[in-house]
């Protein structure tokens, strides 16, 4: 600690600690310093439901739309109905919802998925959340004003706004009330482990442990079909080569494994192994599956279209440096900024067939 | 089948061709010369393979050599110099053990980043999570911070709430007061995949987002003392931690004023690994893996809990009247078998040893009950020392498998009575869409073939 700050310490006598150490009792002294105005508000972004926290500004649903095309609708889908990185932000819930505060679809087990709109019952969460989070790659870029948009847009894309909104912080309150699923939340229950808040730790189940002739479940009732035996790979592989169970070769039908034999590691080809790390290191993967499409296209895919040329690598590797669009859609792959180095190591494995 | 590896099948033998027409060739010849030691030890192990045939080691026979060339051919590393000591500053498992690895659950989530790997419980002995097995679950990709410009900062969402809102470097903490205490941690979710219906093969799969580990680091309470927090009225904390996510999460202040709650920076005798957070994660036993905030950058106090994103979208509960429970926290008693498991097979009819996990996030397990016909009758299991709250437990029992299919269970008890329940018992309740907090008791079943598969009985 700089000398500087010692006379903090003279404000700070209240502060002293006493803490047990075996049978004495000593004072903990000249450990942390008083965080400084600029600090807290450098880090405390936290906003409640009661908007304790919840920074000035505003942002209309038509900015939203703008900012969500450019920074949301690659993973989100252009109306956040995409499934294909992460669950559906929008969908299931109706004007009723906006009226009674329920989500109505929540209590149909036929519904498929749950969007974001369907559970969430507090505009605080969602404020908070794209604040402190969003855009994925590119967390805490996002200004105030912005994320007031996109929060009204979301919730224009969920019929809960209508188009010409302008959300602040004067009016959020007001949201509040026409949240889908505001009153959709319970905490009595048992899980919660204090006293504030539930039933006081009371569990729901009650089980006995019956000893002897109890009653069962005699029927088995699910279990993997023999198709999804291997769905998982090869589970030979996922044990340990001793022990008083082998792993059952799935690769083969059911009981024509008998007992596995010890089965050694699957070989890795170093090269080409270390290449997909990379791959996932540099966030590759989270965009484009190794075999088929995730947003873009997959990495074999791409492998099988340029086969024929000669200089696919070095042409994937102004690509990868450079970005594009148009030849697999129109999501548009951003220039990357990575080393060149990597960008032609990724190139050729992936013009080889991105093997792992 | 590799097979220059060494002998294993299930080669079961009537006690009468114990010996092989060549080994019985073997035992003339040997005779002929004069071997008549050789001759007497052979039919004593014959008369005892009579005497107990299943529990004779027919994995393992004696091959028509005579011996084991494993025995009789001495190997390079008994005829040889072997490796210096530090060839490797940081030891790694054998190569042999490189099966034993967490996995991702294919198909589960779409990116790495926002993933999860599973523990390879069914290669695990005792009750510590080796650290490099320990289950990952990231929201937005882990970091390798430098502990150097780590700071942790506390302060509270009303000034009022505390005399002085704070900053302290690692280096200031790792100073203050330091416990080491055995905790698990398992994911709100762990088991979440097979609330309708079995829908992965093996223990990996199904239980693996628990890991457990000595954890050092400094009770929060005791930098919240330093803050001169007001206990009165700042009656729950948030954890906020400095990655991307920046995640957040809601815990009672009653958990922290017992002392339990900890800002932990050690993990089995080592520094947190990177994707445990390093440096500096919470520590908040018998509450669900989300709650332990890694990177932890911040802790705030407040009067009311913050509704955060894991706590209003994620990690909610949904119930059959369309209700979510919010901050249900707590991971309730729960067991499962780890061998014999999904995915593995008996090697041979006799005698197993069944061994698994035992754990209750409201305390210390008193009793684990296991059964092998699916529920009908249960015997209590040994539980191995150490039996720590909030904990994992260890529990092994004596088994002989007669070859005919078997259903096994194992059912925990903790210190409050809670016993563990059925399925049945708990969709009663919860329904089967509620994702979280699934501690239902596992069925294996044991086929004829001895091959072990995940099923749910009803």
């Amino acid at each position: 600690m700089s000398s500087s700050l010692k006379p903090l310490w003279v404000a700070l006598a209240g502060a002293l600690v006493a803490v047990a150490a075996g049978a004495q009792t000593m004072v903990v002294t000249g450990i942390g310093r008083p965080a400084t105005p600029k600090e807290i508000a450098a880090w405390d972004i936290d906003v409640r439901p009661d908007f304790k926290g919840l920074p000035k500004g505003s942002g209309s649903v038509a900015k939203g739309m703008d900012l969500w095309e450019a920074k949301c609708a690659a993973c989100h889908g252009v109306f956040g109905e995409a499934n294909e990185v992460f669950s559906p932000l929008v969908g299931g819930t109706t004007k009723d919802d906006v009226k009674s505060g329920r989500v109505a679809r929540l209590t149909d087990a036929a519904f498929p998925g749950r969007t974001t709109l369907m559970k969430v019952a507090t505009v605080s969460t969602l404020w908070d959340y794209i604040y402190r989070a969003m855009p994925w790659n590119a967390p805490k870029s996002l200004k105030p004003d912005e994320v007031y948009a996109l929060t009204a847009y979301l919730l224009n894309l969920g019929h809960v706004l209508p188009d010409d909104y302008v959300l602040s912080d004067a009016n959020i309150a007001q949201v509040q009330q026409r949240m889908p699923n505001r009153l959709g939340m319970t905490t009595q229950h048992g899980l919660w482990p204090g006293r504030t808040m539930g039933n006081g730790g009371t569990p729901d189940v009650r089980a006995v442990a019956c000893m002897s002739n109890c009653a069962t479940e005699p029927t088995v009732a699910s279990y993997l079909p023999d198709h999804a035996r291997n769905a998982h790979g090869n589970l030979a592989e996922q044990n340990r080569m001793v022990g008083a169970q082998h792993g059952a070769d799935t690769t083969r039908a059911p009981g024509a494994t008998g007992a596995a034999a010890p089965t050694a590691p699957a070989p890795q080809a170093a090269g080409s192994a270390s290449t997909q790390a990379l791959a996932r290191r540099l966030n590759c993967l989270t965009c484009h599956g190794l075999d088929s499409k995730v947003v873009g296209p997959g990495l074999r895919e791409v492998a099988t279209k340029y086969a024929g040329r000669g200089d696919a690598a070095d042409y994937l590797a102004k690509k990868i440096l450079s970005g594009g669009s148009g030849v697999w859609g129109s999501v548009p792959m951003p220039p990357q900024s990575i080393p060149a180095a990597d960008a032609n190591a990724l190139a050729q494995w992936i013009a080889h067939g991105a093997k792992p | 089948m590799n097979e220059a590896s060494p002998p294993s099948g299930r080669v079961v033998k009537a006690p009468e061709s114990f010996l092989s027409r060549e080994g019985i060739r073997a035992v003339f010849a040997e005779g002929r010369k004069g071997r008549r030691d050789f001759i007497r030890s052979a039919f004593a192990a014959a008369v005892a393979g009579a005497a107990a045939p299943a529990a004779m080691g027919q994995s393992n026979p004696v091959p028509v050599e005579g011996g084991d060339p494993n025995i009789l051919e001495l190997p390079a590393h008994s005829t040889g110099l072997g490796q210096g000591v530090a060839t490797d500053g940081y030891g790694k498992p054998s190569k042999y053990e490189s099966n034993v690895q967490r996995r991702q659950s294919p198909g589960l989530t779409q990116t790495t980043q926002s993933s999860v790997s599973f523990a390879p419980l069914q290669s695990l002995f005792g009750i510590i999570t080796p650290s490099g097995l320990h289950f990952e679950r990231h929201h937005q990709g882990w970091w390798d911070v430098d502990p150097s410009k780590h700071r942790l900062m506390v302060n509270g969402s009303d000034p009022k709430l505390l005399k002085t809102p704070m900053v302290f470097t690692m280096d200031e903490l790792m100073r203050l007061p330091m416990v080491s205490r055995f905790h698990f941690i398992e994911c709100g979710a762990n088991t979440g995949m097979e609330w309708g219906n079995v829908a992965v093969p093996t223990v990996q799969y199904s239980h693996g987002m628990i890991s457990c580990s000595e954890f050092t680091g400094v009770p929060l309470k005791v930098v919240l003392d330093l803050c001169g927090v007001d206990y009165k009225k700042a009656r729950y904390v948030l954890g906020e931690g400095a990655d991307g996510s920046s995640m957040t999460r809601t815990i009672p202040m009653e958990m922290v004023e017992s002392g339990e709650v900890l800002l932990a920076y050690g993990q089995n005798g080592e520094m947190l690994r990177p994707e445990n957070g390093y440096p500096l994660r919470l520590v908040v036993p018998g509450v669900q893996g989300v709650s332990w905030v890694k990177y932890l950058r911040r802790i705030e106090v407040g009067d009311k809990p913050w509704a955060t994103k894991d706590e209003a979208i994620h990690y909610i509960d949904l119930m059959p009247d369309g209700k979510h429970r919010q901050y249900s926290s707590i991971q309730e008693c729960k067991s499962v078998v780890t061998t014999p498991s999904g995915g593995q097979v008996l090697l041979d009819k006799g005698f197993y040893n069944i061994s698994g996990l035992a754990w209750s996030g409201r305390g210390k397990v008193t009793k684990v009950d296991v059964s092998v016909d699916g529920g009908r009758s249960w015997r209590p299991a040994r539980l191995e020392n150490p039996v720590l709250s909030k904990c994992l437990t260890r529990f092994n029992l004596d088994w002989v498998w007669d070859g005919r299919p078997a259903l096994v269970q194992s059912r925990a008890t903790d210190e409050t009575g809670y016993v563990q329940p059925t399925f049945r018992q708990l969709r009663a309740v919860r329904g089967t869409r509620s994702i979280y907090h699934n501690n239902a008791i596992q069925t294996w079943l044991v086929q004829d073939s001895g091959e072990v598969k995940n099923v749910q009985l009803s």
